[in-house]
């Protein structure tokens, strides 16, 4: 953490008000935002979805996304007035004084052109190298990233560099101008947790070699934490607050920014593991895969009743396949699924209309989980109507009784389509669908990693209480292991297909671990600002070591 | 790239194939004719023995299949038989119209696809300014548009003024810069009906893809729109903009029959509406399969072209 | 000076026309309540001109009797008469009231290309769906068939297809749908199989739905909203189709009146600069713009509500 304020002041906003536009009414983003940041300095905006952030982090570029525009405020960039000066003048400083690194480089990079030829865009764009210049510098900023075999990288196109990389390439795109201030937008949002680790130091450091200003757009406090030098609270286009790193992670003033770092803390009491009786589900040494590939290599499992057993990896790892074996989406090349000890048919289709109530799924992504031309009566009644035969008043005190049950009032909410839900409460709808079939076993597919922090709290503790309540076997997939401490009561952590550790939860947050699962362990962001540096030291110390 | 290569010669496999399947179709339509083929053309007043002769020559008393095969090595060799109304080759029926009908088409094409390519891109640039609006209302009229109605307007318009004759007579003594004045009214027609279509799909591609982040980008390098559509979504637009293309090439080949008869010109078209009207079948499937083939040798192309304009096909991982 | 008249004209019919659009507009505004008044509210007036006409040619086409100053076949005059009082627009190559004959021309003209669109609708709609469904073989097979059906242009296939199966109005509307359905299936399986992957169905597949329910509730209701403007696209297409056929006497057989057979008939006229026989290609022409016109309405907020 580096000492600013005496630098001089580089881009001033204020009172900035920024209105989007749905159907034919402007309504207000931003609503009156001040802000300030000095030459070097490196300012966190966090806040959840809808907050403004992106919006925000824009309109320091002077840009709008179109159906927005800047209603109000002035802003100044080292002595430029960006809301009065013309289209080509923005121009001018977008790319050389003020750069973007955006959330997913996959997207953002141009599938058309090779890296180098999009790095050496803005500099020969902008007139300030040649051509050639522009190709040796490439190099040697990807050299400074950290990228491997930094001469070739360049002449790669988008597609044959992975994430981690890409992510990288573009940080070092935005610095070839050698900008005063570059705008990172989520930049590791997308990336799994050992990646983002590389990417994040990287980040830090150019920064700090090019005394580059930043403004650092994230949801994640923990990131935030290791890169900022200031930290400022979105909520809803408002500032709740802003402070120094160290001062607003030890003693945030405001209830929101409290309540925001209380969530990390939620956890629920461990349950003693079972040892004896039949397990709900089991899976044994099954192996799966699509065309010649095995995703899934023999692998086994048991989820026992009234437990959540937590699979946890990165992308790739195989978690959703395992998901697709136990349902029968995809039948296994070898092994079998058990259910109350009885084996599973392997294709859905083969199985009976009880089997398949008995196993129910919670999709992570709501929106697309739900016709969004179905009314919740109908979403909500259907299995009820279908397994139980329920019908007519019976059908309706049922679906009612459901919509209690996942606290939504039930008179507001039955005849509602899911467009008219906020995203939590949509993602209730998946729990009470999967509750009215009755089941025994539920699959919790990343149910929460597409909410807000304090939504995801509120689904996990609905989940936690319907579990005690009904008796239910979870399966719960994640790839967050801040979800995996507050819920689990046993792991499984998986890694290309296998199975590399699995067992109850105390024991696998305790040493020893395999080493894939320390990496993934060690590689979680904590909220200590010193953690990143202490961690590079230390796994630096180890390689030494090795 | 021996990924690429594989994947080129089963298109072109597959287009074999269609062409096949294209021609049991073509002639196997005519087995489905109710009745005799024979008395269909003498009619019911011809004696047997007639009828009896007519078979023989038509090689009607043969199976279906070595007539197909018959009629399949000789159409690949450019023997299409003989035609029943006025018992000449097809082949000599067809040689000077095929190339006239090539020729209005290659001239439409030619302005028509740099023309089309051009609005598109500036209605893209200029989206939902009035020049957009108007070039997009002017376009969707256009295409809704019966082509002898735009023939007729031009005809109405134009060659009432006697600036351009209503009738493209042609034949191959016909000077070069002579034919282009002739041809100019029906080239025009199928111009503006093709340009609209085109000119649509072009900024359709283009403006798709500027929601993308990395049109995004672009701008927020302070790049100017002009560079931004040109070279960052252009590149990315290619593979639907060919196949528009293509496909308005084949409907300028195939399409041409209405505005061929409109302004009697002596096209394949022409020919086939005419034989259509005489019921002269041999010369019907010889024109539809030439026309058919060309359909599909094109949509190969294009097909073809597009894989090739996609750099994660070309270059592997 | 001729260009420059007709470019006068041209420039106050569309004046007129967008006029009409805009006053049709707010009366549809005034009548309709709620959701419809708002998605009115927003059309552009070419829209607004587009659903004008379309209720008018409708109108026309079913009181199309009490409408016509003549019958449909009855010759009143001498040939080719020019526009007066008593037969506004002349009389045809055989002395009938043109008037008359455009009526009923909606009638007919119309009702063919309307019944042609929802048969071929109908076909490819059900397999389409079908199709990305089931998936597997089935799909396969009518992807394929589909496939060789679309490598033969349009037009060919239907005039050697009417050669030889005649040219009733039956065959005309069978030919012409079979052809047709080959598009509508393209697009209803490509619609449904965006659908198709969404969670929600495969929800639906584990619940242990069956195909029926599948299809009718979990993707119909989905993909309405692209079939139903791909339907008015259709309609065009077809309607230009069929015209072109009748145009070249191969389509709509006389006495029947049609548009495209009343251009072909008169089209003589036109080089004596008598305008006509641009009058049945007009009325043609008016009704696929103004049925693009709200087409082209309805997919671009199809395409803004996706957002």
């Amino acid at each position: 953490m580096k000492d600013t304020t005496e630098k001089p002041v580089l881009l001033t906003m204020r009172d900035i008000h920024i209105d989007g536009r749905s159907e034919e009414t402007w309504s207000p983003i931003i609503k009156g935002v001040d802000l300030t940041l000095r030459k070097g300095e490196v300012l966190g905006l966090i806040g959840e979805s809808g907050a403004g952030k992106s919006t925000l982090g824009l309109a320091a570029m002077g840009f709008t996304r179109d159906g927005c525009r800047i209603s109000g405020g002035m802003i100044d960039f080292d002595g430029i007035d960006l809301r009065k000066a013309s289209e080509t003048e923005r121009r001018a400083l977008r790319g050389k004084r003020i750069a973007y690194v955006a959330q997913s480089a996959a997207a953002s990079f141009n599938p058309a052109h090779k890296l180098i030829d999009q790095y050496s865009e803005a500099p020969v764009q902008h007139g300030i190298m040649s051509r050639a210049e522009a190709e040796r510098d490439a190099v040697e900023l990807y050299r400074r990233m950290r990228l491997p075999h930094p001469e070739e990288i360049g002449f790669r196109y988008p597609h044959q560099v992975s994430g981690g990389q890409l992510q990288r390439a573009m940080t070092a795109m935005a610095m070839s101008c050698r900008p005063d201030l570059i705008v990172f937008d989520e930049p590791t949002t997308a990336l799994d947790v050992t990646t983002q680790i590389e990417v994040l130091a990287a980040i830090r450091d150019i920064v700090a070699q090019f005394d580059t200003a930043a403004i650092y757009i994230t949801h994640d406090l923990a990131v935030v934490a290791q890169m900022a030098d200031r930290i400022k609270v979105l909520l809803r286009g408002d500032e709740v607050e802003e402070a120094d790193t160290r001062t607003m992670l030890s003693a945030p003033k405001e209830d929101y920014t409290k309540s925001l770092w209380a969530v990390r803390s939620y956890a629920r009491p461990v349950q003693p593991p079972v040892t004896e009786g039949i397990p709900v589900v089991s899976v044994e040494t099954v192996t799966a895969g699509y065309g010649a590939a095995d995703i899934l290599k023999n692998i086994s499992f048991d989820i026992h009743k009234r437990r959540t057993v937590a699979v946890v990896g990165e992308s790739g790892s195989g978690k959703s396949t395992a998901a697709r074996v136990i349902t029968g989406l995809l039948p296994p090349r070898q092994g079998r699924v058990l259910f109350d000890g009885a084996p599973l048919p392997a294709d859905y289709r083969q199985r009976s209309r009880d089997q398949l109530r008995q196993a129910q799924m919670i999709y992570q992504m709501a929106d697309t989980a739900l016709n969004p031309k179905l009314r919740l009566r109908e979403l909500i009644g259907r299995p009820a109507q279908m397994y139980l035969g329920l019908q007519g008043k019976a059908l309706t005190e049922r679906i009612r009784d459901l919509l209690r049950l996942i606290e939504l009032e039930p008179d507001t909410y039955i005849d509602r389509l899911p467009s008219e839900l906020s995203g939590g409460q949509k993602q209730r709808i998946g729990i009470a669908r999967a509750l009215a079939a009755e089941p025994k076993f539920i699959i919790c597919d990343e149910v929460t990693s597409a909410l807000d922090q304090l939504v995801a709290e509120g689904i996990l503790k609905l989940l936690d209480r319907l579990q005690s309540e009904f008796d239910l076997a979870y399966m719960f997939i994640t790839h967050d292991l801040a979800t995996v401490r507050s819920i689990a009561d046993e792991v499984v952590v998986m890694q290309n297909g296998r199975v590399v550790e699995q067992g109850p939860k105390p024991e696998m947050f305790q040493p020893p671990h395999d080493p894939y699962t320390e990496l993934l362990l060690s590689s979680v962001p904590e909220m200590d600002p010193d953690w990143l540096t202490r961690l590079l030291k230390e796994r630096e110390k180890k390689a030494g070591k090795g | 790239m021996s990924a690429i290569w594989t994947m080129i010669a089963k298109r072109l496999g597959l287009g074999l194939l269609t062409l096949f399947v294209i021609s049991v179709l073509i002639f196997g339509a005519t087995e489905l004719l109710p009745g005799d083929l024979a008395k269909n053309i003498l009619g019911q007043s011809a004696t047997p023995e007639t009828v009896a002769a007519f078979r023989r020559e038509l090689g009607l008393d043969l199976p279906a299949h070595t007539r197909y095969l018959n009629w399949l090595l000789g159409a690949v060799q450019g023997d299409f038989g003989t035609s029943l109304a006025n018992k000449r080759p097809i082949a000599d029926l067809i040689a000077t119209r095929l190339g006239n009908t090539l020729f209005l088409a290659l001239y439409a094409a030619a302005i028509s696809i740099p023309l089309s390519l051009m609005l598109g891109v500036l209605a893209a640039l200029y989206r939902n300014t009035i020049f957009d609006r108007t070039a997009n209302a002017l376009a969707l009229s256009s295409i809704s548009f019966p082509e002898f109605f735009v023939a007729y307007i031009l005809i109405f318009i134009l060659a009432q003024s006697g600036l351009f004759p209503s009738m493209s007579r042609v034949d191959p003594d016909t000077g070069f810069a002579e034919t282009l004045y002739r041809t100019f009214l029906p080239a025009l027609t199928l111009t503006l009906v093709v340009t609209a279509h085109m000119m649509r799909m072009t900024r359709a591609a283009i403006i798709n893809l500027l929601a993308s982040p990395y049109i995004e980008m672009a701008r927020l390098k302070g790049m100017t729109p002009m560079r931004v559509i040109l070279h960052h979504a252009l590149p990315n637009a290619l593979a639907p903009i060919i196949t528009v293309v293509a496909l308005n090439l084949a409907y300028l080949i195939t399409g041409v029959v209405v505005v061929e008869v409109v302004f009697v010109y002596p096209g394949l078209g022409q020919l086939m509406v005419d034989s259509v009207a005489k019921r002269d079948f041999p010369v019907v499937q010889a024109v539809a399969l030439i026309f058919a083939a060309a359909y599909v040798l094109l949509n190969l192309t294009a097909d073809v072209l597009s894989t090739l304009s996609n750099p994660r096909l070309i270059h592997r991982k | 000076m001729n260009v420059l008249i007709t470019l006068f004209w041209i420039a106050v019919a569309i004046a007129g026309a967008m006029a009409a659009g805009w006053l049709f507009r707010a009366a549809a505004v005034a009548l309709t309540r709620g959701g419809t008044a708002r998605a009115l509210r927003t059309a552009p007036v070419t829209a607004g001109f587009g659903m004008l006409v379309i209720l008018l040619y409708v109108l026309v086409a079913l009181f199309a009797p009490l409408i016509a100053p003549y019958a449909e076949r009855e010759v009143v005059g001498a040939q080719f008469l020019p526009w007066d009082s008593t037969h506004v627009f002349g009389t045809d190559n055989l002395g009938r009231d043109t008037l008359s004959r455009l009526i009923y021309g909606a009638r007919n003209t119309v009702g063919i290309a309307f019944a042609t669109t929802a048969l071929a609708f109908a076909m490819g709609a059900i397999l389409g769906l079908l199709a990305a469904t089931v998936g597997g073989w089935l799909d396969q097979i009518l992807s394929r068939i589909v496939d060789i059906l679309m490598a033969i242009p349009a037009l060919i296939f239907s005039l050697l297809l009417l050669t030889i199966f005649g040219t009733s109005v039956p065959t005309l509307i069978l030919v012409i749908a079979t052809i047709d359905s080959t598009r509508v299936f393209r697009l209803a399986r490509s619609v449904a199989l965006n659908i198709v992957v969404m969670d929600y169905i495969e929800a639906a597949k584990l619940r242990g739905e069956g195909l029926w329910r599948l299809i009718t509730r979990e993707i119909l209701p989905n993909a309405l909203a692209p079939l139903v403007a791909e339907f008015g696209l259709r309609f065009c297409f077809v309607f230009l189709a069929i015209s072109a056929l009748s145009f070249l006497g191969v389509g709509v057989q006389p006495p029947t009146a049609d548009w495209g057979s009343m251009v072909r008939e008169n089209a003589a006229l036109i080089t004596f600069g008598d305008v006509t026989p641009l009058l049945p290609a007009g009325a043609i022409a008016l009704l696929t713009v103004a049925v693009n016109f709200v087409v082209d309405w309805m997919l671009h907020r199809a395409s803004g509500l996706k957002e």
